[in-house]
């Protein structure tokens, strides 16, 4: 989900603090899906992720695209209006208590070598994987991608170049908000879930980017292998209501000493 | 202008002969939540510097005097002035910690958010403050311990913190102090250039904003006798705060009080229209709209939107 992030800071420079309601809602599909409908997580993710796709394509087109060269100020402003709407849109529609999605594969666990690992995560682990590597193909091989990055170094330059810079924006956001639908799809049969956690997931995503480094695809991978590590030692050791401070202490750290993360180039 | 405001004021304080118990409490929101927003004015609104956290003021503040008042039998009256003197060193360590390393905009906002954030589970994780289960206040009624059996005295001290608060940042806003912030706000590296110290200047209005905003902390405690962490530390409170200068005119001094005068009774409506069966975060988005909206549309607030109505119509 980290990687969605950063696709639409590295390319827009525009902070989506609606992120983590975001991937919320792209769960609550896959729940939707899969009661209602009957339809697997795992299969139901691409329906969640083509959703949000749209969705942040609108939010895109219809709100950020006005303000893209007003003040951070404003577009912090805006995002955090989108987010609010998001989660207690959420809040209203599901009710606050947590949700779990069921699939037939959460109780199927195998032996791989000598470790014990049950299929659910396998699955999720395997496909986040190739989501990421298909998107680092998409953007380092197509010609879509290659207008991104274009676009992400210099807008003016890719906008003299005869790239539309706008269509590149609203595709980077829309595939940002589908690749969080998807992680959210993926996830919702491992991890319980409930309106109230968007925040939660915003600040994990941050987490995750800015120490991978801002806009850099492998260091938003290596990031969120970092940012769960540290969170999982913290439950060990701490308290498991305290372990949201070790993530919310971890930014604060990152945010003085290494503002850049450590993968990325430099300072903004 | 000035003889508007003062007839203004004098309508207010004469206000509560005539109104019911339920229009006093309204208009105790109301004032309340226009003097947080003057004080985050003063370091949102005038120096720029988006402060996404200043429910960790209130909370301290209000912790502060709750628990001296219960443990140590100090009236809220000092201990307001203690959980300010907190609230405002907690202000000093995530102002230094901002400015000397130079957080900025999204950075600065999410530094804030994560002390806000950290404040809030180490009081749901502290049994002596009650942890989840939050803190009570007992009534007693005796207004040494800032308990009133009157609403009409909440009225009048919520009246009073937010004209003292408004007197403040007017105050600041014609000296050079409040030159120098908007002067940060509007390029920070020019007005070093010009030799000003920008990071003794943020690190001021940091300090002001969050000794008033703790002070609000204890208004809160003893107002409604309850502390939840999730409630006085949480999001959803930094959110009130900041969307009322803004929906306003943050960096003027009457936009916190004209967005409190729009939104407050707005909020109250929708939490009773909406607040049963499910409904509860429907008046937070409607301030999500709200935002959006204002952000598009009236991106510098409602005050000097409504000023250049005044001049036009003066004009013709």
């Amino acid at each position: 989900m980290a990687v969605g992030l950063t696709l639409i800071f590295g390319v827009m420079r525009v902070v989506n603090f609606a992120h983590g309601d975001m991937m919320v809602w792209g769960m609550y599909l896959a729940w939707l899906l899969a009661t209602r409908a009957g339809v697997d997580p795992y299969v139901g993710f691409v329906a969640c992720a083509a959703v949000l796709f749209g969705l942040g394509v609108l939010i895109q087109r219809l709100l950020v695209d006005r303000i893209v060269d007003a003040p951070h100020e404003m577009q912090i402003l805006l995002m955090l209006g989108v987010a609010l709407v998001l989660e207690n849109g959420a809040l209203v529609a599901f009710g606050p208590d947590p949700q779990r999605v069921r699939s037939p594969l959460r109780a199927a666990t195998i032996w791989l070598g000598p470790v014990f690992v049950d299929v659910a995560r396998l699955i999720t682990f395997v496909l986040a994987m190739a989501l990421t590597l298909a998107l680092y193909l998409f953007l380092s091989r197509t010609d879509l991608g290659r207008t991104m990055r274009a676009a992400a170094d210099n807008a003016y330059g890719a906008l003299v170049i005869g790239a539309d810079v706008r269509r590149v924006y609203a595709v980077a956001f829309g595939i940002g908000a589908a690749c969080v639908g998807a992680a959210g799809a993926l996830v919702s049969p491992i991890v319980p879930f409930q309106p109230a956690g968007g925040l939660g997931l915003s600040v994990a995503s941050f987490n995750i980017v800015i120490i991978g480094g801002m806009g850099s695809l492998p260091g938003a991978f290596l990031g969120g292998l970092l940012v769960s590590v540290a969170e999982s030692l913290g439950a060990l050791f701490l308290s498991p209501s305290m372990k949201e401070l070790v993530s919310f202490s971890l930014l604060i750290l990152i945010l003085l000493f290494r503002p850049a993360g450590l993968f990325g180039k430099a300072a903004s | 202008m000035r003889w508007l405001l003062v007839a203004a004021l004098a309508v207010l304080l004469a206000l509560p002969a005539w109104l019911n118990s339920y229009a006093v409490t309204v208009f105790i929101f109301i004032f309340f939540y226009a003097f947080l927003g003057q004080a985050w004015n003063l370091v949102g609104g005038y120096a720029g510097q988006l402060s996404a956290g200043h429910a960790a003021f209130v909370g301290v503040g209000a912790y502060a005097s709750a628990l001296l008042s219960a443990q140590a039998g100090l009236t809220p009256w000092i201990g307001m002035l203690v959980g300010g003197a907190l609230a405002a060193a907690l202000g000093t360590v995530v102002g230094y910690l901002g400015f000397r390393f130079g957080l900025r905009g999204f950075y600065f906002v999410l530094l804030t958010v994560a002390f806000a954030e950290i404040c809030r589970i180490v009081a749901l994780n502290t049994d002596a403050v009650g942890g989840a289960l939050g803190f009570y206040i007992t009534f007693t009624g005796n207004p040494r311990q800032f308990q009133f059996q009157d609403n009409r005295a909440y009225y009048y001290i919520a009246l009073g913190l937010m004209v003292a608060a408004t007197g403040i940042v007017a105050a600041i806003e014609r000296r050079r102090f409040g030159a120098y912030l908007i002067a940060i706000r509007e390029d920070e590296q020019a007005c070093e250039a010009l030799g000003v110290n920008t990071f003794r200047y943020k690190m001021l209005a940091m300090v002001v904003s969050s000794f008033l905003t703790g002070v609000g902390g204890t208004f809160y405690a003893f107002y409604l006798f309850s502390l939840q962490p999730n409630s006085v530390f949480g999001i959803p409170l930094s959110v009130e705060i900041v969307i009322r200068p803004i929906v306003g005119g943050a960096g003027t001094v009457l936009g916190p009080i004209l967005g409190s005068f729009i939104l407050s009774p707005l909020a109250e409506a929708s939490r009773i229209y909406f607040g049963q069966g499910g409904w509860s975060g429907a008046h937070l988005i409607a301030y999500g709209l709200l935002l959006i909206a204002v952000v598009l549309f009236l991106p510098q607030g409602a005050y000097p939107a409504l000023r250049r109505l005044w001049v036009k119509a003066a004009v013709r």
